[in-house]
């Protein structure tokens, strides 16, 4: 298949998530479980990721500040600025495509091997609204998991800047405050939410298609990761020129 | 009944069914035979409305799929039950979610009247202890007895098996055959089971359709399979030594 028959196929998958909706009873538990498992089991990789994340923006920036006359507080401000525009939700979202992306296409392909997919349709159900839309309804938390990654790698800054002597609380202090412009809070978010939506629907795609059988899901899942990273880099040149350029 | 008029069925440039005309009677457990990759799973794919045939009608008890609405597509695909050759499980879901999950899908049913339903058809397929285990965590067999239970549990007018007993030892093999045939002489199903077993045929073969390369090779009877001439269906039958010598046997005998 050619990448533009992938896209339209991408785009008919997307129309039916949303068709013939799975009885509400049902799809709460679905969602719930989702948020367990999607959102909650990642919160642990997020914290660990941005604290050291931050922490090294921040003596890295340390360390390129060698000119005695810039101000101290360059080094709160370059590490905010780096982890809420761009460490934040980008690269999270890159370790998202694999933490997350990998387990809901071996999930998803999994069932499409061992026919439970055909099996949700032989009795009447839309098997992509019953797997994908909880899944997308989950990632609709993401920014509020991409917020505690922002404030923890501020944090894992400020830790690193303290006690590793490069700069002062105060001075760190001042930097993070320092022009602070919301929107590109907003933008961050904007971003975040993008990514969730790919981040939940990319890996779906590559395993509700797949044929095959238990090594073809390992392939589905490599390949999956490989596009929805593609996907989340790309989107993120143009959303960046969108809205800031 | 169900009835199956000329059906074709192509992927891409191959054609897996080229016209096959069959009729499935109610109350009878019919069958499907044929070697791998004859077309039987798409055939029953077919049935089950999962494939839509290129060509050809089908129709259910005189309803006509193709000519149904929506809605009436709907519940004639309730009318249904499945077992997959795999058993195909939901394997998130214990023994009991999953013969609970059609029922909390499409009855309003109370949560004992479904309890007391689930109860019902698990002990119909000899299942007693399992309710709150986890696929992964039981047989084969016990795995096949699930994806009967999930089958009957809305009370379906037609039941399809594919290879129901495969990946099964023969006695288990033979149980589950048996309890297939029980389940649709008790409850009046028109039932259609795929499979390549020769001890399938012999046990439960009342009506029999043979599928080589995607064509209605054959049709008959349990009893009328040992007796025919025609080369593809005694090259199926007596694929295996032991038949090949009982079938010996008989001629001896006859002549
Ligand atoms: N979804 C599909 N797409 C393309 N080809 C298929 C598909 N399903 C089955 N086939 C082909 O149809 C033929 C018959 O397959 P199948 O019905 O599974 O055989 P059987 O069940 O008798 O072993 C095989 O050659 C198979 O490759
Ligand atoms: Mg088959």
């Amino acid at each position: 298949m050619n990448y533009f028959e992938s896209i339209g196929s991408y785009a008919i998958m997307i129309r039916e998530v949303f068709k013939k909706p799975t009885k509400w009873k049902i799809m709460k538990t679905l969602i719930l479980k989702e948020i367990d498992e999607l959102m909650f089991g990642s919160l642990g990789i997020i914290i660990f990721i941005s604290f050291f994340i931050g922490g090294v923006v921040a003596i890295q920036t340390a360390l390129n500040l060698t000119n005695p006359l810039l101000p101290g507080y360059l080094i709160g401000f370059a590490t905010r600025q780096s982890i809420i525009l761009e460490f934040a939700p980008t690269f999270c979202s890159i370790i998202m495509a694999g933490k997350v992306g990998s387990y809901i296409t071996s999930s998803i392909g999994t069932m499409r091997v061992t026919e439970q997919i055909d099996a949700l349709e032989v009795m009447g159900i839309n098997a992509l609204n019953y797997l994908v839309f909880p899944k997308i309804v989950a990632l609709m938390l993401y920014p509020f998991i991409i917020a505690i990654g922002m404030y923890i790698g501020v944090f894992g800054g400020w830790l690193a800047t303290v006690s590793g002597g490069h700069g002062t609380s105060a001075d760190f202090i001042e930097g993070i405050q320092l022009d602070f412009i919301p929107f590109h809070v907003t933008y961050a978010f904007i971003k975040t939410l993008v990514f969730a939506f790919i981040l939940a629907t990319i890996p779906s795609y590559h395993g509700f298609y797949m044929k095959g059988g238990a090594l073809e899901v390992g392939k589905a899942s490599t390949t999956s990761f490989v596009w929805t990273s593609v996907a989340i880099i790309f989107l993120n040149l143009i959303l960046t020129q969108l809205f800031l350029g | 009944m169900i009835h199956v008029e000329d059906i074709r069925k192509s992927f891409g440039e191959t054609e897996v069914l080229k016209g096959v005309t069959a009729t499935f009677e109610t109350g009878k457990t019919n069958l499907v035979i044929g070697q791998s990759g004859s077309g039987k799973t798409v055939f029953l794919k077919c049935l089950l409305g999962l494939f839509t045939p290129e060509e050809g009608s089908i129709s259910y008890d005189g309803k006509v799929y193709d000519d149904l609405s929506a809605d009436d597509k709907r519940n004639l695909r309730q009318e249904m039950g499945m077992v997959f050759q795999g058993s195909a499980l939901f394997d998130s879901m214990t023994v009991e979610g999953n013969v609970k999950f059609p029922l909390e899908m499409f009855t309003k049913q109370s949560p004992s009247e479904m309890q007391d339903r689930v109860d019902f058809v698990l002990k119909r397929v000899n299942l007693i202890d399992a309710h709150h285990k986890f696929p992964s965590e039981i047989s084969g067999g016990m795995q096949k007895r699930v994806a009967i239970a999930r089958a009957i549990v809305m009370n379906p007018k037609y039941l399809f098996c594919d290879e129901p007993n495969s990946g099964l030892d023969p006695k288990t093999a033979i149980l589950i055959d048996n309890l297939i045939k029980e389940i649709t002489e008790e409850y009046d199903i028109t039932t259609v089971i795929n499979t390549h077993d020769m001890n399938s045929v012999m046990e439960i073969g009342e009506k029999i359709l043979f599928l080589k390369n995607g064509l209605k090779e054959w049709e008959g009877t349990n009893k009328e399979i040992f007796k025919t001439d025609n080369e593809a269906v005694t090259d199926f039958v007596y694929s295996s030594e032991l038949f090949k010598k009982v079938r010996q046997m008989y001629i001896e005998e006859r002549n």
